[in-house]
């Protein structure tokens, strides 16, 4: 009888009082804190990219300082740090050195375009010679910040960042960008969920230990080496197949950005599948299903939401994708619907031209606008895949 | 037993070096239920799952002797697995319905047998539902996810699933272990009608159910068959000491 008065003084509310755990209470917080210094990162990486593209979004303010130091010395102290501006100001600006970079860095391009454009763009390259014919004189064909110019170039076909006349079409590389992107997914897509079906369902599990780190092992390849490979390998082996002309295009860097995202989206959907309960897989055969119709009817439904979520990442792997797109695509930013045209990504874009910018014209800002669009693009899918697959999985699971 | 349904002639299975049923020999007559009874890893489940050949999945199983059903071995290499679970459907312990809607979840089995037409499959999968009495509970909500669905419900519509591929023999892993007294007596009343169709053979630790639902009962201990009679005969005055310290609940 006594030992249950100390049981009943359990319950007391003195005893049940919150205690003070100094150990938890330091883990939470760490753990909190250590969390939100890296959403913080995040988010100040985005920051600084957006800022840097910022001048480009000064439409008409700073219209009236037409001149370089007019706009410097408005926007640059509050949005650069001064210091280096101040250095890099003499150097990088004045129009000389640009024009002696011209042809070191871009040697090819002007070229081609130069070359292409009676050719490939004789409609589109008159009206938009005409639209920033019309614009440059009133702004002056030294005038890099102008920024509505810039804006208003974006929405044409033609990359042109370095000339008199700068354009910054966007169109072009977003095509190019969509179309390496799909042809990789539309390889990498089946052949991955195949091969992951394939591991999870039917292969035994000697195979299974055998293939999954050999595949899971091409996501460790250096994305250079598959570049190369593709560059020499490849780009002949499928201009001897299809016998198209230029070399480097959309197809080939697709073909190798879907050995990239090949792995990721492998390794994810065979452990979604295999994440799939055995019970669904008995009871499924127990009604006289097949092998392959249990795969395909029971387990890759139920393990759609992880699929899902495995070709949006792949998707995010090929359109951040820098160096197989610089070394297999191409780099030539044309508009076309052939997937054997050379193709320009937004990325390679950015790897490309990013060393030979100017800090703060008008192209680097469009550079860092670029960035933007990839970081905002592949937040977006991930946010996408986040409550696409929660939504799916709490339906498919619990019930409505 | 004038209808044979199963003939089992020394049928041992081994899990890798272990025998788990040791030369069984016995006989299922068709129309009737059959209860296995026996304590917890006697090799129930592994003798139920015999019987479709569900022990294929498990690697490393060696299965020797003759499993008759309705005279054919279905051991025998010229035999198709996928033919023999069409005919001798299985219910599980833990209720497994695939995370789609109610509908799909029953149309799946006619489905992968090849029909199609949308007519016949509302056809089957009413009748089914029917059958395995919850027609009227879920008529109204077939498209919602079979995931949300109470426990017994969803065994019930397993059973249903099971049913719409009409098979010959059912066979019910514990059936009613996960449930309560109601939905258990629902299933049991099932059993009941089901069998004027179906031959069905159920496992389970549940004396009074054997006793209530069964015309027969055999009792397992260690692997082996210990003995096999009519539920009646059984339960009371069985011929072996084990049968009755078990029924009796001495041991077990
Ligand atoms: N996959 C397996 N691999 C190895 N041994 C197994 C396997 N499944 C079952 N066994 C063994 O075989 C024996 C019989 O198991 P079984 O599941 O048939 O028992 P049971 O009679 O159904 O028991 P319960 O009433 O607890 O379900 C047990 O000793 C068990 O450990
Ligand atoms: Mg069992």
């Amino acid at each position: 009888m006594d030992s249950n008065i100390p049981k009943k003084n359990a319950f007391t509310k003195e005893s049940l009082k919150k205690q003070f755990r100094l150990s938890e209470f330091l883990a939470e917080k760490i753990i909190s804190s250590v969390a939100f210094l890296s959403i913080a990162i995040i988010v100040l990486i985005f920051v600084f990219v957006f800022k840097e593209s910022l001048p480009i979004f000064n439409f008409g303010e700073k219209e009236a300082p037409k001149t370089e130091i007019g706009v410097n010395s408005d926007s640059k102290p509050e949005s650069y740090r001064a210091a280096p501006m101040e250095d890099l100001k003499p150097e990088s600006y004045g129009t000389e050195p640009i024009e002696e970079l011209k042809p070191e860095t871009y040697g090819a391009e002007p070229i081609t375009q130069e070359d292409l454009k009676p050719e490939t763009y004789g409609d589109v390259q008159a009206e938009s010679t005409v639209a920033s014919s019309e614009q440059s004189p009133a702004l002056g064909p030294e005038n890099n910040e102008g920024a509505d110019k810039t804006w208003s170039t974006f929405l044409t076909t033609e990359w042109v960042p370095v000339s008199e006349h700068p354009r910054f079409g966007l169109i072009a590389l977003l095509i190019g960008t969509l179309k390496v992107t799909v042809i990789a997914m539309l390889i990498a897509g089946p052949l991955a969920i195949l091969a992951a079906l394939y591991t999870s369902c039917f292969a035994s599990k000697r195979a299974k230990e055998i293939i999954k780190p050999i595949i899971e092992m091409l996501a460790a390849f250096p994305s250079v080496v598959i570049g190369f490979f593709a560059l020499i390998v490849l780009a002949s082996f499928f201009q001897n197949i299809f016998g198209y002309d230029s070399r480097l295009n959309a197809f080939v860097g697709g073909v190798a950005m879907a050995l990239a995202a090949i792995p990721i989206i492998y390794t994810i959907s065979e452990d979604a599948l295999s994440a799939i309960p055995k019970t669904y897989t008995e009871a499924s055969l127990a009604l006289g299903a097949s092998k392959w119709q249990t795969a395909f009817f029971v387990t890759l439904p139920a393990a759609t939401p992880g699929i899902f979520a495995a070709l949006l990442l792949g998707v995010g792997r090929v359109f951040g994708e820098t160096m197989i797109a610089l070394m297999a695509t191409g780099n030539a930013a044309l508009l076309s619907a052939n997937p054997f045209e050379s193709v320009r990504t937004f990325a390679a874009t950015i790897g490309a031209e990013m060393a030979e910018t100017v800090f703060g014209e008008t192209h680097y800002s469009v550079l860092f606008f670029i960035g933007s669009l990839l970081f905002i693009f592949s937040f977006v899918l991930n946010a996408v895949a986040e409550f696409y697959v929660k939504g799916r999985l709490i339906k498919k699971f619990q019930g409505k | 037993m004038k209808d044979i349904k199963i003939e089992v002639n020394d049928l041992s299975l081994y899990y890798g070096e272990k025998k788990a049923l040791k030369d069984i020999s016995m006989i299922i007559p068709s129309n009737k239920v059959t209860a296995l009874i026996g304590p917890s890893g006697c090799g129930k489940s592994t003798f139920l799952r015999c019987i479709n050949r569900m022990n294929d999945l498990i690697p490393n199983v060696t299965i020797t002797g003759q499993m008759l059903v309705e005279g054919v071995d279905i051991y025998d290499k010229n035999v198709d697995v996928v033919n023999i679970r069409k005919k001798i459907g299985m219910v599980f312990q833990k209720s497994n319905p695939f995370p789609k809607s109610i509908y799909e979840n029953v149309a799946y089995g006619p489905r992968i047998n090849g029909i199609k037409d949308k007519k016949q499959l509302d056809e089957i999968v009413e009748t089914s539902l029917r059958q395995a009495a919850i027609w009227d509970e879920l008529k109204d909500r077939l498209d919602d996810s079979a995931m949300g669905l109470s426990g017994g419900q969803q065994q019930r519509l397993c059973i249903g699933r099971t049913l719409a591929v009409s098979p010959d023999i059912i066979l019910m892993d514990e059936p009613a272990s996960a449930l309560d007294p109601i939905s258990t007596s629902k299933i049991e009343e099932l059993i009941h009608e089901l069998k004027e169709q179906y031959t069905i053979i159920i496992v389970t630790h549940n004396m009074q159910q054997a006793a209530r639902t069964s015309d027969y009962t055999a009792f397992f201990y260690l692997g082996e068959l210990i003995e096999m009679d009519k539920t009646k005969s059984i339960f009371t005055k069985p011929s072996k000491k084990q049968t009755e310290d078990y029924i009796t609940g001495r041991f077990g």
